[in-house]
């Protein structure tokens, strides 16, 4: 291969020896190398095929538009596909693979491709792939997704750490090139605080590969100490390997910084990338400007690349593709690369400038052939030997082992366009120009179209000062260095080579070819964002970097058209290609959602309880002993609790606080069903509903004064019940006097159900318990144990004899082991949600399986509780006609024939002898249980006419698991319906 | 959509701290007396889909868990005032005589185009 390391330059550091592997092949470069750069020093110019032609490839670019040299990194879990080998920092150990080649990158079948590729043109897939229909899932898209590809996922987890971090500054500046150094320096003098991000590790952008001179030393000494000046500022914050990826409403950016992305070994105690969302006053977007290719035959050769790459491999890596070169140039980028070659002895045979009159330019003494373009290139997968031009006079050919390309420059413009707003095309210039709309982004240097080192300086001096003072800081004139300051020749680009013999790319990435454009427009997609989709050009991960520009020149051509005529495509987030790790952050594993924790989770853990999630909440779901399944242990627990009393962990239940002198009428406006005349000391269950009529949630209140309510929701809808409340009173009644406060996690509530209850509680409260003090439905703020202040309440969802004790937080766990001591004489046993839900099944107690969000106060059975003297949320709505329908499903209890037959929630309800289908649908399913007290599996049911229909036979359908069998429609309460036990 | 809502009681906040109920300018009809099906209908299921400037209910739940109206433009995303939203009923219904979902949606100028030759740039 041709590509070599100079003897002696560069910015590296050849002290320091890496090892890293490509492919298997060890191999070594220098501190300050990229991946690319290595390679290339290592006479490995060929770094990829194409993505669907698989053409050999190397590099194009030295930076963040690189389309062709995209490779897997890393191993095992830490395994980062379509990785640019431009942008990857060498470090030992590195472990490097090419992509989309088999069996091996020197010989790739996939290349036959290359020889059929007059069927792969633009739309081949839609015009080809399209019948039989089936096929294209099952065969076509398959076999095409294994040919075209991109790199490998590991499949195995990643160890490594991510992070979501905020900063605020004063004035953000995007690019440490002269520019966004002169800007950050200006800034900061004003006193504003700064953050100056560069997507690269080493800062000073173009200094670093441009040999230049500021102030009479070079370019990059003057980076290097005006860096170091920044960085000795308190206000200036330096971010090297940082993409600003995004620009967002109100100076809000997003940017990834690779924190260590450039070690084999990550630390595990500082995160690999950190996602940065950046609140700034003003930005400058000193992002530079992209060289662009030109479209000729084999301008993907392995040795050709843009003019300006093949200077900064020379000056920053003392690396190059060739020992000799040509420079095919429509700017005057590709007479600074022969003068800089020929400095560092690579023998530049020709400048061919397709301009006619092109300025004189001092070439070094290279012969400058004017008014010629190049046809073809000849070379593959070992190198380049050499190009066709033509002069207007037939083909000729000039030896080389390299080719520089320069078809102008384009900013780049993407920040200023996240937002919407669309860059403008310059007849002067010719690019397109950032778009002005958002005063806070400030385009500056060649990102806005300037070109000479000197004025760029200034122009960065300028808009620091500007973007300090949008910011609120008053500003003085910051001193600039002095640097060259030739005026900018450039001339009407060169879009496309038509006269090319070889295949000519626009779109390296997507191997999108010239023709495909004007095929594009021939077949009617001649809109940019149609011809992009239909030719795929610009679709590819570097979203078009380097070739969207070509593309609009030859789609303007095609069509007629000039350049501002068809403009871009659309600009989105992000810049370049962002990990799922960074955006996941640290939310993976057990930090992908918070984890809610009952009060009673130890007391219920230390009892040996398992636990289910439900929501957030981790509640303890039933207590094994020695090795009983949950259906053993739930069963026991019932019995137990049944015949003699049972504790259950209760807190997770919504508790809200509701004081205030108009509390009672507040109260009475949320619920459904009368609370204005609740006496102090009574609970009353209570129903929601939502505005549109059907049931919201339902729970418990009870009156601890006049002016003083507790009140209860589901566990489920806690949340939303609370956000409800404070709109019902902050956005619709804001005149009454209420207060009211979510005390969920402040009380541990727990349940003592069964016989005993009242005698197990009578040992620890102080008050009396009997049926006449404190009955059915009593509240009261009582004390225990002496004095721990509490509430109880005497409600039951089990059916039984019940109470429910709320403690402050702390003392739950202290409270609950008093009351498991106090009931040991009566066999109290802990109880999970298994067996509370088998009871509440047991009594016909709805739940959210059946208040749904789709049923009606009717629909399960308390249509009376709908209170027709008041106002109250939902209730104009539930009276419209279609809530009030006598077909809809009412609340049934099931029972199957065979009692041993489980079933399941979701099974649909049919007649007997139908078969099913939507049309024969009588209802579903809701809720089912195991029901110790019947020995029977029990459910509930909505079913049209249901309470007409208690005693028929209906068939239970599960077409998911194929499960039907019969069962006997029945009263919704299976278990003491007269609720004698809970009075008791 | 605008990433910092300036909360009157919290300061500027990200919108990740917020719930959006939606259209504030629908009140709610007296359901007994005056207010009528068709008025309850409009209340509970018609909304405009508004380009331009429109006042919704947000919740601000991770912070002072006050409802809020947020007046912002659909398109141009600017935020032109956070009010409670006790107070901001208070003000629309004696305040102007038009309550603000009365307002027609604010007609946005399309994104000005900056003229071809300057791009806006200063020459140096």
């Amino acid at each position: 291969m041709s590509s070599f390391r100079f003897d002696t330059g560069g910015l590296i550091d050849r002290s320091s020896v890496i090892d890293f592997s490509f492919d298997g092949k060890m191999l070594q470069g220098h501190g300050g190398d990229t991946l690319a750069s290595a390679l290339l020093a290592n006479g490995q110019l060929l770094m990829a095929r194409s993505f669907k032609y698989h053409r050999p490839r190397s590099v194009i670019t030295a930076g963040a538009a690189e389309p062709n040299a995209l490779m897997e990194i890393g191993e095992g879990g830490r395994l980062e596909p379509n990785t640019r080998a431009t942008m990857q920092e060498l470090y030992d150990g590195l472990v490097a693979k090419s992509q989309n080649r088999w069996p091996t990158l020197d010989r790739d079948f996939g290349a036959i491709n290359s020889i059929a590729s007059s069927l792969f043109v633009a739309g081949f897939y839609y015009k080809t792939f399209m019948w039989p229909k089936k096929f294209w899932e099952a065969i076509y898209e398959p076999i095409i997704r294994r040919a075209a590809g991109l790199g490998h996922l590991s499949h195995e987890d990643d160890p490594d750490r991510y992070e979501k971090a905020y900063a605020h500054c004063d004035v953000l500046v995007v690019g440490s090139g002269p520019t966004g150094l002169m800007a950050a320096l200006s800034a900061a003098r004003s006193g504003a605080s700064v953050i100056l991000a560069d997507e690269h590790a080493a800062c000073g952008g173009s200094l670093l590969r441009e040999r230049e001179e500021i102030a009479g030393q070079p370019g990059h000494e003057w980076a290097a100490e005006t860096l170091a000046e920044l960085a000795a500022m308190k206000n200036v914050r330096l971010m090297a390997r940082t993409t600003v990826i995004g620009a967002y409403d109100q100076s809000v950016f997003g940017a990834l910084e690779r924190v260590q992305k450039h070690v084999a070994v990550p630390d595990h105690d500082v995160p690999v990338e950190k996602l940065w969302r950046i609140m700034a006053r003003s930005c400058v977007m000193a992002t530079g400007a992209e060289e662009r290719p030109i479209v000729f035959g084999g301008n993907d050769r392995p040795g050709v690349m843009t003019a300006s790459a093949m200077r900064a491999y020379a000056n920053q890596y003392a690396v190059a593709a060739g020992r000799s070169a040509c420079v095919f140039t429509a700017s005057d980028s590709g007479y600074r690369t022969a003068r800089d070659m020929k400095a560092h002895g690579v023998h530049v045979e020709a400048i061919i400038d397709a301009r006619s009159d092109a300025p004189a330019i001092e070439t070094g003494g290279v012969p400058v052939i004017t008014g010629a373009v190049v046809t073809n290139v000849d070379g593959g997968k070992h190198g380049m030997k050499g190009i066709e031009i033509d002069r207007g006079s037939g083909h000729e050919t000039i030896p080389c082992q390299s080719l520089a390309m320069s078809g102008g420059w384009s900013p780049v413009v993407h920040l200023a366009c996240h937002q919407g707003a669309r860059p403008s095309w310059d007849e002067d210039e010719y690019c397109f120009m950032p778009p002005q709309d958002n005063p806070a982004i400030i385009p500056a240097g060649s990102a806005n179209a300037i070109w000479s080192l000197g004025k760029c300086l200034a122009d960065g001096a300028a808009r620091g000062e500007q973007a300090a003072r949008l910011a609120g800081f008053k500003t003085t004139k910051t001193p600039v260095p002095k640097a060259r300051d030739d005026t900018s020749h450039t001339s009407a680009p060169v879009w496309w080579v038509k006269q090319s013999t070889g295949k000519q790319f626009v779109d390296y990435q997507n191997d999108v070819t010239a023709k495909d454009l004007p095929l594009a427009a021939r077949e009617g997609y001649d809109h940019i964002e149609l011809a992009k989709r239909y030719t795929t050009s610009g679709m590819a991960t570097d979203q078009g970097k380097l070739g969207n520009v070509n593309a609009i020149g030859i789609l303007a051509d095609a069509t007629g058209k000039d350049m501002h005529e068809i403009g871009t495509t659309t600009f989105r987030p992000f810049y370049t290609p962002v990990s799922f790790g960074a955006l996941g952050g640290q939310h993976v594993g057990e930090h992908f959602a918070p984890v809610r924790m009952s009060p009673l989770h130890n007391w219920a853990a230390d009892l040996g309880a398992e636990f289910v999630e439900t929501g957030l909440w981790y509640r303890s779901s039933w207590f094994p002993r020695e090795g009983d399944d949950w259906l053993a242990a739930m069963t026991r627990e019932v019995l137990n609790t049944r015949a003699h009393v049972g504790i259950c962990d209760v807190s997770t239940l919504g508790k809200i606080d509701i004081k205030g002198s108009d509390a009672t009428e507040f109260i009475n406006r949320l619920y459904s069903n009368a609370f204005a005349k609740l006496p102090v000391g009574k609970a009353r269950y209570g129903l929601m509903l939502r505005e549109d009529g059907f049931v919201g949630d339902d729970g418990t209140t009870s009156r601890l004064s006049d002016t003083h309510y507790f009140m209860t929701t589901t566990t489920g809808h806690a949340a939303e019940t609370m956000r409800d409340i404070e709109f019902a009173h902050q956005a619709l009644w804001p005149e009454l006097d209420v207060q009211y406060a979510s005390v969920t996690d402040q009380w541990a509530q727990m349940a003592i159900a069964g016989p005993k209850a009242r005698d197990v509680l009578g040992a620890i409260v102080d008050t009396n318990l009997s049926n006449e003090a404190f009955g059915f439905l009593a509240a009261k703020q009582v004390k225990v144990l002496g004095s721990v202040p509490a509430m109880l309440f005497r409600i039951s969802f089990s059916g039984e004899l019940a109470y429910e004790l709320a403690v402050p937080a702390g003392y739950g766990e202290a409270v609950a082991n008093a009351i498991m001591h106090a009931g040991e004489p009566y066999g109290i046993g802990p109880y999970g949600l298994e067996a509370l839900s088998a009871m509440r099944v047991e009594k016909g107690f709805v739940t959210h399986n059946e208040i749904n969000g789709r049923v009606t106060a009717g629909d399960v059975g308390m249509g009376r509780m709908l209170s027709k003297k008041k106002d109250y949320i939902g209730r104009m709505m539930s009276e419209r006609d279609g809530l009030n329908d006598p077909e809809r499903e009412q609340l049934v209890g099931v029972k199957p024939l065979n009692p041993a037959n489980r079933f399941r929630a979701g099974s649909h309800l049919v007649n007997p002898g139908d078969k099913a289908s939507l049309k024969t649908d009588q209802g579903y399913v809701s809720s089912v249980a195991y029901s110790p007290m019947l020995d029977s599996w029990i459910g509930l049911a909505m079913l049209k006419h249901g309470r007409e229909r208690h005693g028929e036979r209906i068939m239970l359908w599960d077409g998911l698991r194929d499960v039907h069998m019969e069962a006997e429609v029945c009263d919704p309460v299976f278990f003491d319906p007269a609720q004698e036990k809970a009075h008791g | 959509m605008a990433y910092l809502i300036n909360c009157p009681h919290c300061g500027p906040r990200t919108t990740d701290e917020f719930y959006i109920k939606g259209d504030a300018s629908k009140q709610r009809p007296a359901a007994i007396g005056d207010g009528t099906m068709d008025a309850w209908h409009d209340y509970v299921h018609i909304r405009d889909n508004v380009r331009g400037r429109m006042a919704e209910h947000w919740h601000h739940t991770g912070g002072c868990r006050q409802w809020l109206v947020v007046e912002r433009d659909t398109v141009s995303h600017e935020i032109y005032a956070v009010t409670p939203a006790n107070t901001w009923k208070a003000t629309s219904r004696k305040g102007s005589s038009t309550p603000a979902r009365k307002t027609p949606a604010r007609k946005t100028p399309a994104r000005k185009t900056p003229a071809r030759k300057t791009g806006g740039r200063a020459k140096t």
